[in-house]
């Protein structure tokens, strides 16, 4: 667009300077104009945004430079970076950080690999099936997070589960297996129900990658005889890789913040502590408004430092994922 | 205070009505609570109305809301259901509304001591005692015939019960989950060793001190990790709080059991329901809490609700009036008998109705009268959940070292210098 703007005025130039001011002179007028219009629709909504985000955040911070217990409200003092340095130098918290981290790249491997693979089956299903397919793997997805731990809970507690007497066959499980009296079959249930939850929702970000390739592309690579392993790695993940990058970063960051699985399977018992789930404990617990800011603002600031690997380190393109040109 | 409530008739008096409506924060149960709303709002005759409105399941979650509107000063709080452990906590913060003092003698009159100092703080009454529970030590009657115990004198010790689970291959049902349940075996234990988990409970966050690195936090220590290593829970022991443990304890390889009476109606009704077999009634026993030695009294746990006024309420003069007529002993009756959960009132344990439908009304009233309270004091939340995290789960636990540890973990957390 506006390289064609720029070649009309230098043409218009050549003709006609005092046309052309004429012309500047109103194109920013309605420049501006667009920019207003820009402002005052999504003002309102920016404002909203402000309301509910940053001025929770700034009242965190300055929270979390506090001892403040919710309830003995007389004895608050101010404590600086205190409850910081408590924080950061707690194993609690590191373990924690650790085990979310764990969860984060184990869940997001998983789900870029399955959702791929959901993606490439809805975009290639005929297309009477097409809707019934994308109905069926989008179902998961609907349902509440909070539903979806408690049915994976109820399946695998010792008392009322299915799954040990189902599985009994596969060496490891059986009857008296307690899936939920050990971190690492409590993590593998957690990573389970969150990877069945999740991959829907990246298997659709891909699915629209994979509708923008045109299929132009394929066609000649195939024509050139390129094997269907040759497509996928030449033409295809190449062509959406703006796709790929950002349904990882939105999963990744979505999978940072886990909390009701672990909330309702576990509740952090056997080292399956995440940092939501200590936030929560320190401050909705426990009541400790400072303390339980200040891992609030350090989760926080964990999600921009992901945020920033992945732009700055993976080249993420937001605008390139919407098929928007630079 | 008068200005207040005038000011709250007023208010009201625009109102549908006119008739003040008084909240009242219930636990869940089997609908007693709100049977009793009911009654009381007829018997009020138009004074006030009682609406009830349902807290969390869990003790600990219950507290959190409580203490997080009370913090935000509701004023919708009238009346609320608490679990005796986190009164202190709600007390100290000035979230309780001063019982007045021609009432402090009707809520103290003929109740059991146990349920009298859980509604206490700093000596004075600051609830008022509604129910009052007590674990029993459960027995299936062919195990203990077998094991040549004899639980109808009394006196057993948690060595008899372990010994006589390991020869018949029996499971024992403890609280072993990571919960209140955990805590409040542990607690029972070091009482019933002579010690006391917090021994100066109405201290600072900064004093306090504890007791569990003691000749009676080690014998409780030794029994929950003799418990947990050997594999005498069974496999669930890790997740199973009461509702597992009666399970537990229904099954065939159900042995002895550490629980509420609840698990008495619930077994009852199962049976009726056509769920479990007639000749397991027969085959359940009843006893006091098991002891730690032989020459040591059984300190069974104590729990129980009592009911607290909101400091906010515009209501408190008819609050206290409504506490009156729901903590009545009738009333106490009436709910033993629809929600299995027993008076804390001595006179409702004459009433001839309760021998009926509990026949183990009789060893519960004596328990009530041996039971000892949780720790009172206003970080019991810290208390219990450093507990957890250093005894937890129990085939962990070592005497040597684990009292030790948990003593540490929890006085830092309380001086702020960790986390929990």
């Amino acid at each position: 667009m506006s390289g064609g703007r720029g070649r009309g005025a230098a043409v218009a130039a050549e003709q006609d300077s005092g046309r052309d001011e004429a012309a500047t002179a109103a194109r920013s007028d309605r420049a501006k104009a667009e920019a207003r219009l820009g402002w005052m629709l999504a003002g309102p909504a920016f404002v909203v945004m402000l309301a509910v985000t940053l001025y929770p955040i700034l009242q965190a911070v300055y929270e979390s430079l506090f001892k403040f217990r919710l309830t003995a409200p007389d004895e608050r003092s101010f404590v600086g970076l205190g409850n910081y340095g408590v924080v950061l130098s707690d194993p609690v918290f590191l373990r924690s950080l650790a085990v979310t981290t764990g969860i984060m790249i184990v869940t997001v491997v998983i789900e870029v690999v399955l959702g791929f693979a959901l993606a490439l089956v809805m975009h290639r299903a005929i297309k009477s099936l097409r809707g019934v397919l994308r109905t069926a793997i989008l179902v998961p997805y609907g349902i509440i997070t909070v539903v979806s731990a408690f049915a994976w809970f109820y399946a695998f507690d010792i008392n009322s589960g299915f799954v040990n007497s189902w599985f009994d066959w596969v060496p490891g499980i059986d009857e008296n297996l307690n899936w939920f009296a050990d971190t690492w079959t409590s993590l593998a249930v957690i990573i389970a129900s969150e990877v069945w939850k999740t991959t829907p929702f990246i298997s659709l970000l891909l699915l629209a990658g994979l509708a923008q390739i045109p299929t132009e592309l394929e066609e000649a690579a195939s024509v050139d005889g390129a094997t269907w392993w040759q497509r996928m790695r030449r033409v295809v993940i190449p062509n959406m890789k703006a796709a790929i990058m950002v349904a990882v970063l939105f999963r990744a960051l979505d999978a940072f913040r886990i909390f009701d699985n672990v909330f309702i399977m576990t509740n952090g018992a056997h080292g399956t502590e995440v940092l939501s789930l200590l936030a929560y404990k320190t401050s909705i617990g426990r009541l400790e408004i400072g303390m339980g800011s200040a891992i609030s603002v350090l989760l926080f600031l964990c999600v921009i430092v992901i945020c920033v690997i992945a732009i700055k380190l993976f080249k993420v393109d937001l605008a390139g994922a919407r098929g928007e040109q630079k | 205070m008068a200005s207040m409530s005038l000011l709250a008739l007023t208010a009201c008096a625009g109102g549908d009505e006119g008739t003040p409506t008084l909240s009242w924060y219930t636990n869940p149960d089997a609908g007693g609570q709100a049977a009793i709303a009911a009654s009381c709002t007829e018997a009020a005759d138009g004074a006030y109305r009682i609406e009830t409105v349902s807290l969390p399941r869990e003790a600990a979650s219950q507290r959190e809301q409580l203490a997080r509107r009370l913090a935000a000063k509701d004023a919708s709080i009238d009346l609320m259901s608490l679990d005796p452990p986190y009164i202190p906590e709600l007390a100290e913060a000035g979230f309780l509304a001063p019982i007045p003092e021609d009432k402090v003698e009707v809520f103290s009159e003929g109740v059991l001591e146990g349920a009298l100092a859980g509604a206490s703080w700093r000596d004075e009454l600051v609830t008022a005692p509604f129910w009052a529970n007590t674990q029993l030590l459960w027995y299936r009657v062919s195990v203990a015939e077998e094991a040549g115990l004899d639980l109808e004198s009394g006196a057993v010790t948690w060595e008899q019960l372990i010994e006589a689970a390991t020869e018949q291959d029996k499971l024992l049902a403890v609280q072993g989950a990571k919960a209140e349940s955990f805590m409040v075996w542990v607690n029972a234990l070091v009482a019933s060793a002579g010690g006391q988990i917090v021994t100066d409970p109405a201290a600072d966050s900064e004093t306090l001190q504890l007791g569990l690195d003691s000749e009676a936090g080690r014998a409780a220590a030794e029994i929950v990790g003799r418990i947990g290593s050997e594999g005498l829970g069974g496999p669930g022991m890790a997740t199973a709080d009461e509702n597992a443990n009666l399970s537990t304890f229904q099954s065939d390889s159900g042995s002895f059991m550490v629980n509420w009476p609840f698990v008495w109606p619930a077994t009852v009704s199962a049976v009726e329901g056509g769920t479990l077999e007639e000749p397991l009634l027969d085959d359940i026993g009843w006893a006091l809490y098991p002891r730690v030695t032989e020459d040591a009294e059984p300190a069974p746990p104590l729990g129980g609700i009592n009911l607290g006024v909101g400091a906010f309420s515009e209501h408190t003069d008819l609050a206290y009036e409504a506490l009156e007529c729901i903590v009545a002993p009738e009333n106490q009756v009436e709910y033993f008998i629809s929600d299995g959960n027993p008076p804390s009132n001595e006179a409702a344990y004459d009433d001839p109705q309760l021998a009926e439908e509990f026949p183990m009304a009789e060893t519960i009233r004596e328990s009530l009268e041996l039971a000892v309270p949780r720790p009172q004091t206003p970080y019991y939340n810290e208390l219990s959940i450093g507990l957890q995290e250093t005894w937890y789960p129990a085939s962990s636990v070592d005497p040597e070292t684990t009292p030790v540890e948990a003593t540490d973990k929890i006085l830092s957390v309380l001086r702020g210098e960790a986390l929990l």
